[in-house]
């Protein structure tokens, strides 16, 4: 059969589009199981002694950093958590410092001084892992705002937990964000559980998506296990929010495959419920797609998950053989340079 | 430079148009900004010569609008985020405290944080104690964090701009009472150094430290005991932290008298924290036992016979002068 010219271009636009995509997400998938191997490795590191103070593991939600910071470019802003080791990879962060400053190291991101919880690097738009439960929301507003100042065409995913959704300043946020039509997206990270306690003992409505009414911006709740899912519908409100629509709100659900923290010996969750939770495994949907509808060889997405752990074994070897900062360093960076701020005066 | 008579109000309205005019990335977020400029015109006209992108009224959200300063400042632009009331810092402490004051040190040394958050301390009028509190002490106990109080039309204006200039969290704290107080504020690019204590009065008696209204009433107790030929030497800190110990050492070496004055709670108080810095850095100076002036440790009440009692004033200075000659 011969085909037309615009056939023929339609072809080829629907191969170079198809083989674009295959890409795209391989590559989602490909940060998605390096999130996985850097925060399977945590919890051993805790309990052989390196972790400094304590880590939140990712595992399990990782469709949800890598979906929703896949739709940000370069000028863009994240807020994250205490359990932001995914939101700092899926800005391509480097695992070395992140291992570094997860244990406290003089050549982490924040030189030893944040940790964990406050993991920082402003050249990736990655406003900071931060140790207060809806503590960079209102932050989020903020940048978001300023960006519009600047005329810088930034948006802000702002992320948070389903306990966060309690937080006064979670309401404070939102509704200022309306208010402003602060080019911001709510992402919920609704894995459920904060700590102990199940979100229904915590809200009386179904949803946290449904919070977005009260403050006038649209809510959606979507399968936060699936990375597609989560992309798409981001994607839709990043396009809202830079085409000044203001704010929205993504509730993602998904489940934390560990407990809390490192630090946390118990976990009250019924063994059931990790089970069926298992069964959606983000990682697993994704490669189940990318085989089915790209051709992928699963032994080349198992390449790609031993690289991984390849890479994160030598993001701990370069953690674990740098020092701790220097002791004469603790007073230093307190304050911004300023006139009245002279060597060894701290105020 | 030509000095013009202004209230402090006006004085600082000067140095927020001034610096708005100045540098684009300024603006301001408060309650009840925009209409009428402010309930203590604060931000009057900004309104029109600025804009709503610039001048926003917010709703009443404290602790999202001290958020929100945090983040702007943190993108590089410079809020100036106004609470109504100083007490309603209380409802901005997580943004303050937690992000504002430690994100520099938190990221090693990656952000800075060129906000400004200032706010009146409504005292003295009878508003009770949930409108009239001094909590400078607080923010003084806060490493990160810059505090700053003017006690003039003049030096509001210069701190003002030197605050919003810095890239450093500044708290900055304003007497209401201070508000419609006349006197010559230089006009133009007019700027008091953060860091930097005056002094208001000579003396060679006594040292006494304050900032704020401890400095009116310390200069009203100073003019009553001159008459005695007791020589009040005030030293007006302006800035709280970081605290300007160089000047205040050589006050108290010539005086080796120390009164510290502050409007807060006695406990924990900003005069103490004065006294216990000159006893660490000059003890063989001290020739009696410092003294310190401060509000008593209960809630400021309504009725203005009670306040009275409750608040320093001139007379607790004059005492405390008195009681420091007599040792």
């Amino acid at each position: 059969m011969v085909l037309s010219m615009s056939d023929q271009r339609a072809d080829r636009e629907e191969r170079v589009t198809t083989s674009t995509l295959k890409t795209e997400r391989e590559e989602l998938y490909r940060t998605m199981v390096r999130i996985r191997a850097f925060d399977l490795r945590i919890s051993d590191l805790y309990t052989d002694g390196f972790v400094r103070g304590s880590a939140h593991p990712y595992v399990g939600m990782e469709a949800i950093a890598v979906g929703a910071i896949s739709t940000t470019g370069p000028q863009d802003y994240v807020t994250s958590t205490h359990r932001g080791h995914g939101h700092c990879i899926a800005r391509g962060m480097e695992m070395r410092e992140m291992m570094a400053e997860i244990m406290g190291r003089a050549t982490g991101y924040c030189r030893g001084r944040g940790g964990s919880m406050h993991i920082t690097s402003l050249r990736h738009g990655m406003l900071g892992a931060d140790g207060i439960v809806g503590g960079g929301l209102a932050i989020a507003v903020g940048a978001a705002y300023a960006g519009n100042l600047q005329r810088r065409g930034s948006v802000v995913l702002a992320f948070f937990g389903d306990g966060a959704s309690n937080e006064g300043s979670f309401h404070e946020s939102l509704n200022l964000a309306a208010v402003l039509a602060a080019p911001v997206v709510f992402i919920c990270e609704n894995n459920q559980w904060a700590l102990s306690t199940p979100v229904t003992a915590a809200m009386r409505v179904e949803t946290i998506a449904s919070r977005a009414d009260a403050y006038g911006m649209p809510g959606e709740q979507v399968d936060g296990n699936d990375v597609l899912a989560v992309q798409s519908a981001v994607s839709l409100a990043v396009a809202r929010a830079r085409n000044g629509e203001g704010p929205s709100l993504v509730e993602a659900k998904s489940y934390r495959m560990t407990p809390h923290s490192v630090f946390a010996t118990s976990d009250n969750r019924a063994p059931e419920e990790l089970q069926l939770w298992a069964t959606r495994d983000p990682i697993k949907r994704l490669a189940k797609h990318l085989v089915s509808e790209f051709g992928c060889r699963q032994d080349d997405l198992d390449r790609l998950a031993q690289n991984a752990e390849t890479e994160v074994a030598d993001a701990i070897e370069f953690a674990k053989s740098s020092p701790q900062p220097d002791p004469s360093e603790a007073l230093q960076d307190v304050y911004a340079p300023a006139p009245w701020l002279k060597e060894g005066v701290l105020a | 430079m030509r000095t013009v008579e202004m209230t402090m109000a006006e004085a600082l309205n000067q140095a927020l148009i001034e610096e708005m005019e100045r540098d684009d990335s300024v603006f301001v977020v408060g309650e009840d900004i925009c209409a009428g400029g402010g309930v203590f015109q604060v931000t009057a006209n900004c309104l029109d010569k600025f804009g709503r992108d610039r001048v926003v009224d917010s709703p009443i959200s404290e602790a999202a609008i001290a958020g929100l300063g945090v983040g702007a400042a943190i993108v590089g632009s410079r809020p100036v985020i106004e609470a109504q009331f100083s007490d309603f810092m209380t409802l901005m402490m997580d943004a303050l405290v937690n992000h504002a004051a430690k994100y520099r040190y938190m990221s090693g040394g990656q952000v800075s944080v060129p906000a400004v958050f200032r706010a009146p301390i409504s005292n003295g009028v009878g508003l009770a104690a949930q409108h009239s509190q001094s909590l400078e002490s607080w923010f003084v106990h806060t490493p990160g964090l810059i505090v700053v109080m003017p006690s003039n039309a003049a030096d509001a204006k210069g701190l003002l701009k030197s605050a919003i200039r810095d890239n450093n969290p500044v708290v900055f704290l304003e007497k209401r009472a201070l508000y419609s107080r006349r006197s010559p504020v230089p006009q133009g690019d007019y700027l008091v150094p953060l860091g930097s204590a005056d002094v208001k009065r000579e003396g060679h008696h006594v040292s006494v430290v304050t900032a704020g209204y401890g400095v009116t009433i310390s200069l009203q107790a100073a003019r009553l005991l001159a008459r005695e030929g007791i020589e009040v030497e005030v030293v007006d800190v302006r800035t709280l932290k970081p605290l300007d110990m160089s000047t205040i050492g050589t006050s108290v070496a010539k005086t080796g008298r120390l009164l510290a004055v502050s409007e807060g709670a006695r406990a924990g108080s900003f005069a103490s924290e004065v006294v216990a810095r000159v006893v660490d850095q000059q003890f063989s100076d001290l020739k009696a036992k410092p003294e310190r002036v401060t509000a008593a440790d209960v809630p400021i009440p309504c009725a203005d016979s009670l306040e009275r009692v409750v608040l320093p004033s001139a007379d607790d200075v004059v005492a405390a002068v008195r009681r420091l000659m007599s040792r």
